[in-house]
């Protein structure tokens, strides 16, 4: 299976976890990714609010040089990515206004958008493609009695929902029961966390992390597992300000993807937990069966 | 104290604006709405605005253009589209506040030193420029422009950040950087022409 890879800028920054994490996990079931050759950032949610014909224009000049791999199919593992790629498809299929202005710019650098790339979340092919059963024969270390927090954020379900449902998503608490972790059921899964309101106005953008961690921590999770960078980052990086608001709620906050490599018993260099701020330290595996002391 | 006039006027309207927003792509069931809060319920904002998306969704139809580009609802707007998929008549709420957010800047309305709307014109200047964003001096940049005092207290992050690895100061860039300008430039050029 081979898919084209669309990183975008975050898990090249903060949220490289997400990219150390995810490729290994990925080739360890066979999964073969190609990057695409100069990408640009996909829009995120803040070129929308300046320019709308720009964003997605930018956001089309990816789906053209992904069509020019001719793999048809491209990974986005951040939400934001996900979503604006999605939306720009949407938009250049839905208004053909929209679709002639963004084709003749692309047109003036020799590029061509036809519109037929579809964009995937990891989560998605993973459950649909790869599949649970060979995900399940692949894990070595079992993540047993671990409680996690299965949180989704907004973007990867709202507003398209392209591979689960919209109220109450269930891939990555399936994905998560295949680890054998324990999922935690709570109602937040699918609110928002913040987004950038986290850093351009705390009082309001915290308050959400805050309510979450809390939540997940009453419920008795011991770690969040994430599928977004700015959630990962807004959860596990503004305890000491949260703390300050309103009380302390540390619950480490990693990627789904750094679970699957602990479960596989890829090395550390893989799972990469050092890049949480709130360090997430596994339970001891416990001994395989056949193997106890006398 | 301040003293405002808490009821709108006839006056105050701004004929023409409501249809003009409906007719952008994405906006055009806003005349559907009915009114039912369903928005301003979900919205896990609506609390802090000052008027709630519901009330924009009238104020918009009703043609009262100044209230709606100077509030700051359409900056608290975290783009989670809980309202968007609830609204009954399938409205894009979300999409009607990005709308909303490109004409209050435009128009240079915003509340001044506001770091949401800062924010995003560093954004967009900065993949104009190099093509990705570099997280770290997006983030000091609107610090810079809007509370550079409050970048103090922000010191601590940087430090974890820069413990964990995940801290750079490097900008990185695309290799066909005027490709980008050239896209930006020819939807500029069209839609100077569509609007002719």
């Amino acid at each position: 299976m081979k898919y084209a890879y669309f990183p975008g800028c975050s898990l090249k920054g903060t949220g490289r976890a997400y990219e150390e994490s995810l490729v290994p996990v990925l080739r360890h079931l066979g999964v073969e990714l190609q990057e695409l050759e100069d990408w640009n950032c996909c829009g995120a949610t803040a070129y929308m609010a300046v320019d709308e014909g720009k964003a997605c224009a930018a956001a089309a000049r990816n789906l053209a040089l992904a069509e020019q791999t001719g793999l048809r199919q491209m990974l986005a593992p951040c939400s934001a990515c996900y979503l604006v790629l999605n939306k720009a498809q949407h938009y250049l299929n839905e208004y053909p206004a929209m679709r002639q202005v963004v084709g003749r710019a692309l047109q003036s650098v020799g590029l061509q958008c036809n519109g037929d790339t579809v964009v995937r979340h990891p989560l998605d092919v993973l459950v649909n493609d790869i599949g649970l059963e060979a995900i399940r024969q692949k894990v070595t270390h079992p993540l047993h009695g671990l409680k996690v927090a299965p949180y989704y954020g907004c973007q990867i379900v709202r507003p398209y929902a392209t591979f689960d449902d919209q109220a109450n998503p269930t891939s990555m608490d399936r994905l998560l029961e295949a680890l054998g972790a324990t999922v935690v059921r709570w109602p937040l899964k699918t609110k928002c966390c913040g987004g950038s309101l986290t850093g351009t106005l705390p009082e309001a953008g915290l308050r959400l992390s805050y309510i979450l961690l809390k939540e997940a921590r009453k419920r008795g999770a011991d770690v969040i597992a994430t599928v977004c960078p700015l959630c990962q980052f807004n959860l596990d990086s503004y305890h000491p300000q949260i703390a300050a608001r309103w009380e302390p709620v540390r619950l480490p906050t990693v990627y789904f993807s750094q679970l699957m490599g602990l479960a596989f018993g890829l090395p550390a260099e893989q799972t990469v937990l050092h890049r949480g701020m709130v360090r997430f330290h596994p339970p001891p595996v416990p001994a395989p069966a056949g193997a106890e002391k006398p | 104290m301040e003293i405002k006039r808490t009821i709108k006027y006839e006056a105050d309207r701004v004929p023409g604006f409501g249809r003009e927003i409906m007719s952008v792509p994405g906006c055009e069931a806003l005349e559907h709405c009915i009114q039912c809060g369903t928005c301003s319920g979900v919205c896990p904002l609506s609390i802090y605005m000052d008027y709630t998306p519901r009330q924009v969704m009238e104020l918009v139809r009703s043609d009262f253009k100044n209230e709606v580009l100077q509030s700051h609802t359409i900056w608290l707007c975290a783009s989670c589209y809980a309202c968007t998929v609830e609204c009954p008549r399938q409205i894009r709420i979300t999409d009607i506040m990005y709308e909303l957010k490109q004409r209050a800047i435009k128009e240079r309305v915003y509340p001044r030193r506001f770091p949401i709307p800062v924010l995003a014109e560093e954004f967009t200047r900065m993949v104009h420029d190099h093509g990705r964003i570099s997280e770290t001096r997006l983030v000091s940049r609107m610090y810079l422009r809007t509370r550079p005092l409050a970048a103090v207290g922000m010191a601590g992050l940087g430090l974890q950040l820069l413990k964990s690895g995940r801290f750079s100061w490097k900008q990185d860039r695309i290799k066909q950087r005027e490709q980008i300008a050239r896209i930006m430039e020819a939807v500029d050029r069209e839609n100077g022409k569509t609007e002719a």
